[in-house]
């Protein structure tokens, strides 16, 4: 099994008032198993729509998108979502909010093992006691952790993220990071993740995959030649500095490519 | 000592609008076919005390039932227009236009229509003036749901069935008790009308009205009473029903 997402050539517009707003254009993305790839691009460029597609929530309107050998046509179970906005339930406790996903996925499983389940977990982000808070009794970087529980607590085979750490303070967010390392060590999954943040990319990704501005096509892939169990100061090394830099000259290549969305 | 306060303060609140209301009455020195007294109804309650409790049982039945079919009809009501946004378009403007019509002119309509069939005029009017608040609320509570709230159960092949019984309508509650105070004001409004208006009525509306009728002003007086603690009692009830249902809502204090 070579590769778990391929994303083969897809094209995307929205229909408009102003007519077609193409947002993706050829694209190509694969991602082998158990790999993370860390998608990177200009705002705006279509990127949140990647997630759409292989999340199977929206059908491209051309190329394929393929998971696990099968095309995507419609959502799958096999898939964890984690937003920006944390979207817990307010009326759910923490824990029943970790075990939301596997009433739809696993209506059978026992209310026992649902609980050991979610509080593995909960344990594993450091988030043991606070499984009968209530999401507003936590702090914004509790709340992120709770939702990548939520996420994986089904054992998806792929982990979709669309900025989960983008409205975090720097501090809160690199501990998030190694959270995450964390977490990929004790149970594997392969990751997509969406981000505006390159030392993030760098820090998590085995692969930083650059995307134009909009539309949106692969411009470049970085391989990430870094261990797995990576520190943060690894960030601070010549080697990750370069492709840092690197990543950085490609952001400003595809600012240029649409200039007016690299004004804001 | 907080209970105490919680219980003192509206109590002593309410007994100097009493002592306050009695001095003006007396200062004035005004009859009791002006105004009545606070201490002209006491005798009055006690003169009628059966028939207020079988007024007030009728009174409060119907604006129950009548606020119960608002609750049905305007909840579904709102689920269509948050869902469909052709079901909005198309509903909007005629449920404003419904609601801006003043229901009392609604009264001698449906007498017409239903004529001496009081226990179903008074429910349906009850109804009539209460769905409003809620068909909205639940509509805007639908269509306002975060696209995220739905992808979290949508990307796990969830169907609308479920993510509306596990997201939208608990997520919407808090709203919907909102406009359930409100909507239980005005049932409570829509059941007097019609019991005042309705000749042989019953409830506390055509206690009122037959007080009007043999002069016996400390008994129409006793009826408004009657009807405010009533009002209370179905208010409360509401804020009862919240709290089980929707008290997460609330902001924890600290």
């Amino acid at each position: 099994m070579a590769n778990l997402i391929e994303i083969k050539n897809v094209s995307h517009a929205y229909r408009t008032k102003a007519g077609p707003l193409p947002v993706l254009d050829g694209l190509e993305i694969a991602v082998p198993e158990g790999e993370f790839a860390a998608v990177v691009g200009p705002s705006g460029c279509g990127k949140s729509t990647l997630t759409r597609l292989v999340a199977g929530l929206m059908k491209p309107d051309s190329g394929e998108v393929w998971l696990h050998g099968e095309r995507v046509t419609t959502p799958r179970k096999t898939v964890g979502m984690a937003f920006q906005n944390p979207v817990l339930l307010e009326w759910r406790s923490i824990l029943d909010n970790v075990i939301l996903p596997l009433e739809i996925v696993a209506p059978r499983m026992g209310q026992k093992d649902r609980v050991a389940r979610a509080m593995q977990l909960l344990e594993m982000v450091g988030l043991a006691g606070f499984e009968g808070k209530r999401p507003s009794q936590l702090s914004g970087g509790m709340r992120q952790r709770a939702s990548l529980c939520r996420a994986i607590v089904h054992k998806p085979d792929v982990l979709i993220m669309d900025e989960p750490f983008g409205a975090l303070d720097n501090f809160t967010r690199e501990d998030l990071w190694q959270t995450m390392r964390d977490l990929r060590a004790a149970e594997p999954f392969t990751c997509v993740l969406i981000t505006h943040d390159l030392r993030e990319s760098v820090f998590l990704g085995d692969q930083v995959i650059v995307l134009s501005g909009r539309p949106a096509r692969t411009q470049h892939v970085l391989t990430v030649d870094l261990p797995a169990d990576r520190t943060l100061d690894v960030l601070y090394e010549p080697k990750a500095q370069d492709m840092l830099h690197l990543l950085r000259d490609q952001i400003r290549i595809a600012q240029g490519r649409d200039g007016a969305e690299g004004a804001h | 000592m907080e209970l105490a306060q919680k219980i003192a303060v509206p109590l002593a609140a309410m007994v100097l609008f009493l002592m306050a209301w009695e001095g003006l009455v007396w200062v004035n020195g005004w009859p009791n076919y002006k105004m009545a007294a606070p201490s002209d109804l006491p005798p009055a309650f006690w003169k009628f005390r059966w028939l207020f409790l079988e007024m007030g049982w009728q009174t409060l039945w119907r604006t129950v039932l009548g606020l119960g079919l608002a609750v049905i009809f305007g909840t579904m009501i709102g689920m269509v227009m948050g869902f469909s946004r052709i079901a909005r378009d198309g509903l909007y403007p005629l449920l404003v236009g419904f609601n801006a019509i003043p229901k009392a002119t609604l009264v001698p309509v449906i007498s017409l229509i239903f004529i001496g069939q009081h226990d179903f005029n008074t429910v349906l009017m009850a109804f009539l003036i209460s769905f409003f608040p809620i068909a909205v609320s639940v509509g805007i509570g639908l269509s306002t749901l975060e696209p995220e709230y739905r992808d979290i159960l949508r990307s796990l092949g969830a169907s609308r069935l479920t993510i509306f019984r596990k997201i939208a309508l608990p997520k919407t509650l808090p709203e919907f008790f909102g406009a359930l105070k409100v909507s239980v004001t005005l049932a409570f409004i829509g059941t007097n009308l019609v019991e005042i208006v309705s000749p042989h009525g019953r409830g506390l509306g055509a206690l009122f009205k037959s007080g009007e009728t043999n002069g016996d002003y400390p008994l129409m007086f006793a009826v408004l009473i009657a009807l405010a603690v009533l009002g209370i009692v179905l208010y409360y009830g509401v804020l009862v029903l919240e709290r089980i249902f929707a008290g997460w809502a609330e902001r924890p204090q600290s």
